[in-house]
């Protein structure tokens, strides 16, 4: 392994007998018990994620507002104190740099969480893209750790260990909190598709407040969960996954996430012209969740088949340890594909998709 | 640690061999191959009666991170499956020498066991 980065819990990790993987630069926990066990717990109960290998950057002065709604499709104009915006952010030609989540702290001061494997080329998009503008960027990862706490227990255990003002935080609000005397900030967010908290907080403070947070959630159920129940989770959930259902050749649009690109916005974005063009030509390729009737995982990569005929291929694809079926997305061209007909072949099987809007995991 | 039972024999494929009455075996993978491939959720076995080669592919055993083709470690017939492992593919993970055991066999060549490792020959591979 080369000139991997650890986030500040590596030690906890290890003590805790995770699997540890290298994951976008990082040394992270794949699993530490059971994939499924993990899933479940954060379904059914709690589970508490490491998520420091995010980055996080601060975009704060006069012009900060103007510059991000340059910067990203969704519109910043609209977006609240206190509030989260998800967004993505396109190239000139409408493929994505990354997709990421813009939190308004003041009126000129936003706080923005983007992903590991996207931060270098993140955060040189962000100083290349600000020199016309009177703002100030700085890349603030190294000064924060990250934990995720997911699921229907979350709220009641964190507000336990923090103060009893956090379960007023509502839905896609931010608040800053202190956590043993250090500045924090704690966001009703996350990408499981439960309800729940993520703590940006200081890197010396982290392993104590995560043993904090499992003690309190002990009885409840809660457990530590890794990168491999992350995935799963999300894809149930049907959030899209940078390098999967969107990359640099994969747009917003393509993806599903049109409602995320305000075309009509009052000032003009990197990528608008080519979302627009694509919008009014008609999308040729998109992505959709599926379920499989059967026991055979369509792995990454795998051909979509129509009569045949190639049309698209697997993007994500995984075990829901909910509904106990194989589950997944795909990207296939929309000219003359009918989606009832499918298919993909897994060791000599046809066997056919059953494309579904998710979450997935609520069908039962 | 892997658990690595004394009395049994194992191959390079992480498959454990139980042989009983001289020429009947019992086949499953070993705790290190359950560990490696995670939670089990599929195992894919083969007909009552099917006949293989030594080395041929038997089967298949899926898990959330990855499929895995079973090589059959001594030629045979198949005389039974663990047909409770469709329903509960877990046990494979929870006791993979016990209930987690796939096939039976009737052994076509009693010298292919001679090729097989012993307890501390495996865990020198592992």
């Amino acid at each position: 392994m080369q000139n991997l980065q650890r986030t500040p819990l590596f030690d906890f990790h290890k003590k805790m007998d995770a699997k540890i993987v290298p994951f976008a630069g990082w040394e992270m926990p794949v699993q530490y018990t059971s994939i499924i066990e993990e899933h479940l717990a954060v379904r059914n109960a709690a589970g508490l994620f490491d998520v420091s290998h995010m980055g996080e950057v601060s975009v704060t002065g006069p012009d900060a507002e103007k510059f991000l709604n340059y910067l990203v499709t969704n519109d910043v104009a609209k977006l609240p104190i206190g509030k989260a915006l998800y967004t993505v952010m396109c190239y000139n030609n409408g493929g994505v740099v990354d997709d990421l989540i813009i939190y308004r702290l003041e009126d000129d001061n936003f706080f923005i969480c983007i992903n590991a494997g996207c931060s270098e080329k993140d955060v040189e998009w962000f100083f290349k893209h600000s020199t016309n503008f009177d703002c100030e960027v700085k890349n603030l990862s190294d000064n924060y750790a990250q934990i995720a706490i997911q699921g229907p227990k979350a709220i009641p255990i964190v507000s336990t260990v923090l103060e009893k003002e956090v379960e007023q935080i509502k839905k896609f609000q931010i608040r800053e909190i202190n956590i043993e005397n250090k500045s924090a900030y704690i966001s009703r967010t996350g990408y499981t598709g439960e309800d729940g908290f993520e703590i940006y907080c200081d890197p010396d403070i982290v392993e104590s407040l995560s043993e904090k947070i499992l003690e309190s959630g002990k009885e409840d159920g809660i457990k530590l969960c890794g990168l491999a129940a992350r995935d799963s989770l999300r894809l149930e959930a049907g959030f899209t996954l940078y390098g999967h259902e969107i990359s640099e050749s994969i747009s917003p649009l393509q993806a599903g996430l049109g409602w995320v690109v305000k075309l009509n916005k009052e000032s003009a974005f990197i990528g608008q012209d080519a979302l627009l063009q694509e919008k009014e030509q008609g999308i040729k390729r998109k992505i959709f969740y599926y379920i499989l009737n059967d026991k055979r995982i369509a792995r990454q990569d795998t051909d979509i088949l129509q009569e045949g005929e190639v049309v698209g291929k697997v993007v994500s694809g995984t075990f829901s340890p909910v509904i106990k079926k194989p589950i997944g997305s795909a990207l296939v061209k929309t000219e003359g594909v009918n989606m009832s007909k499918l298919y993909v072949e897994l060791r000599k099987n046809q066997i056919f998709l059953e494309p579904t809007k998710p979450p997935l995991h609520k069908l039962i | 640690m892997s658990n690595i039972p004394e009395n049994l024999k194992y191959t390079k494929e992480h498959e454990w061999i139980r042989v009983k009455d001289n020429d009947t075996a019992i086949i499953g993978i070993t705790d290190y191959a359950q560990e490696n491939l995670g939670d089990v959720t599929f195992v894919e076995l083969p007909e009552v009666d099917q006949s293989f080669d030594i080395g041929e592919s038997f089967g298949v055993v899926e898990s959330v991170k990855t499929a895995s083709d079973l090589y059959l470690p001594v030629s045979g017939s198949i005389v039974e499956i663990n047909q409770s492992i469709e329903d509960t593919p877990e046990n494979i993970n929870t006791d993979p020498y016990g209930d987690g055991w796939l096939i039976k066999i009737k052994i076509s060549n009693l010298t292919d066991l001679e090729n097989l490792l012993s307890a501390s020959d495996y865990q020198k591979i592992i």
